[in-house]
């Protein structure tokens, strides 16, 4: 059985570490006053020489999205925490931020010493009401114990919109608007928050800083699979599993060891029909690709990707046409409407595959949901809607003799499926009455 | 206890510029009112100097502010994925057995509103429901009376 290795979410192998006392007893801070120590540049070279990459999907080099940042403006330059985890099967972020609240300010502060920043906005998504009050508790405490070293961290709560969690529909929402993603260039780094060169890391990425600096850079890219996946993954393992939950491991172990080793296999004695790898946006594998490696490089060879590390493992109970109309209602729900081929897209998305599930579809039909998945792809401003089409696509590739069933006989589990009938938002929503504007 | 306007001061000099402090105190609004009136945006448009027309244009974009009336508890089924797999919609249709209303609906009373949300993130522990924000976890069906008679409970208590 692959061991747990802790780095993110080390010293709460027992259970939460909200103490500061013990989160100090256990080594912390001990990271950021050596960071302290340290010339800020030489933070930011320890951060790019770790290989540490962004662990909120995108994966793109942390030391590098640094190394952007506009210097000598003039204006101030801003660290925003992304907190608003709300990719589904993800949930490792409240995981860490309410088990080592502490880890994820020392972060915080580590990073802000690197990049010469005074202010830090944490955006918690607004659900999250049990980890923002362990945050702002343990905050109080840092607070307390004079650790912040003049920098100030502001915790902004979001307020239900997965679309915050795309940087600059963060940006935008953080700024007090609505959570539209902006036209790139100019990125964050150059125009940010308040138009400042900004910092926006995740969680997982930031509350892993301070065990890089204490570690050193070299020792920490060690850990995984150099050079392109170094260092540990909290992963969230969810859906037809036994034991679900987070575990930390090493990145290289396989998709087999989590499913089955760490997460008990599959229950009721079903059998394993396919794994979405890194939440709901990513192509789906099938039963027969589970060997493969949790690695960038291996992930992209099986035709997949990381992404946040959200496994949700499938049973041979679930209809793959319901599980891409599942996931299709989703992204059509939190499409926030700025470009035409997602927002019209998503909508045409749930349409045909409505009418394939019904069993009213034809061949033309299932052409025409590929075209749209086509013509969404690439073809916005951000990636949410790439992130319906991407998985739906791949599920009829992976299953086209499933779809082809249900335009020929109608859907094979008979009324038996694990998503039949499940009632997503969108479709309660369609009957809320309009609001009264305030005379 | 301070005014709303008190409030919404006291949240905007957390930022840099006055418009971040928009959805807090829109927050703080629903909270004092239950949900966004008329009344609760001209008050966070007076706090803000925005119009309220900005503030609902703000508002009507997250799930979480309430444009018409809830009821006094708040029960959020997940019903994404990963719930889905486990059982998410018998949770859903015991909350609307027991509770006699459908997903999107209040209870006659006006006590209890239920509606299903997207990914709660739980999602190795579900079905995950949010009842008056607090996560519930690894439920099923059959846990769902005795949370709907602990609603009730506290509603007569309260009555």
């Amino acid at each position: 059985m692959p061991a747990e290795q802790f780095v993110v979410l080390a010293g709460a192998e027992a259970g939460p570490l909200t103490r500061l006392a013990d989160y100090r007893a256990a080594g912390g801070f001990e990271a950021l006053a050596k960071a302290r120590t340290m010339e800020p540049a030489q933070v930011v070279q320890e951060i790019l020489d770790s290989g540490l990459r962004g662990r909120g999907g995108a994966f793109f080099p942390t030391g590098r999205k640094a190394s952007f940042l506009a210097q000598d403006t003039g204006k101030p330059t801003y660290l925003v925490v992304n907190a608003d985890e709300s990719e589904p099967g993800t949930f490792k972020d409240r995981e860490i931020m309410f088990t080592v609240p502490h880890r994820l300010i020392e972060g915080c502060l580590i990073t802000a010493h690197g990049i010469g920043c005074d202010r830090v906005f944490i955006y918690i998504r607004g659900e999250y009401l049990h980890e923002f009050e362990v945050i702002k508790a343990a905050l109080e405490e840092v607070h307390g114990a004079d650790l912040l070293g003049g920098v100030t961290i502001v915790l902004h709560r979001g307020a239900g919109a997965y679309i915050c969690g795309e940087e600059t529909a963060l940006l935008e929402s953080l700024e007090g608007k609505r959570g539209q993603p902006r036209t790139k260039p100019p990125f964050p780094a150059v125009a940010g928050l308040y138009a400042s060169p900004s910092l926006i890391n995740n969680v997982e990425t930031i509350a892993t800083v301070p065990k890089i600096i204490e570690l050193g850079a070299k020792q920490y890219a060690k850990i995984g699979v150099p050079p392109d996946s170094s260092g540990t993954r909290v992963f969230s393992l969810s859906g037809n599993v036994v034991n679900g939950g987070n575990y930390e491991l090493p990145m290289g172990v396989t998709l087999r060891e989590l499913i089955y080793d760490v997460g008990g296999g599959i229950p009721n004695a079903r059998q394993l029909k396919a794994v979405i790898p890194g939440g709901s946006s990513v192509p789906v594998l099938t039963a027969d690709q589970i060997d493969v490696s949790l690695d960038a490089t291996s992930m992209a060879e099986a035709g997949s990707m990381l992404g946040s590390g959200a496994i949700i493992v499938i049973d041979d109970r679930c209809c793959m046409v319901q599980l891409g109309l599942r996931v299709a209602q989703f992204y059509m729900h939190e499409s926030c409407g700025k470009c035409t081929p997602c927002r019209e897209g998503t909508r045409w998305m749930v349409q045909i595959l409505e009418s394939i599930e019904a069993g009213t579809a034809d061949q033309g039909d299932l052409d025409l949901l590929l075209d749209v998945c086509d013509r969404i792809l690439g073809k916005c401003l951000c990636p949410l809607g790439d992130a319906a089409a991407m998985p739906v696509a791949s599920y009829i590739a992976k299953f086209r003799a499933e779809f082809q069933e249900h335009l020929e006989s109608g859907c094979p589990m008979h009324g038996e499926s694990s998503l039949e009938n499940v009632l997503a938002p969108v479709d309660q929503h369609t009957h809320d009455p309009v609001a009264q504007v305030p005379a | 206890m301070n005014s709303l306007h008190d409030e919404i001061q006291a949240v905007r000099a957390l930022y840099p510029v006055s418009r971040s402090a928009t959805l807090p105190a829109l927050r703080l609004a629903q909270e004092r009112y239950g949900w966004l009136s008329p009344e609760a945006f001209r008050d966070v448009a007076e706090a803000l100097d925005e119009t309220p027309a900005y503030c609902m244009a703000v508002a009507s974009f997250y799930d979480m502010y309430h444009l018409k009336p809830v009821g006094r508890h708040l029960v959020e089924v997940c019903t994404n994925i990963s719930c889905a797999l486990v059982g998410a919609q018998q949770v859903l249709e015991a909350f609307e057995s027991e509770l006699g209303v459908r997903a999107g609906e209040t209870t006659e009373d006006g006590e209890v509103t239920l509606r299903t949300v997207e990914c709660a993130g739980g999602c190795g522990w579900g079905t995950v429901v949010a009842v008056n924000h607090r996560y519930r976890e690894r439920l099923s069906a059959g846990d769902v009376p005795a949370i709907v008679q602990e609603l009730r409970g506290e509603a007569s208590n309260a009555g």
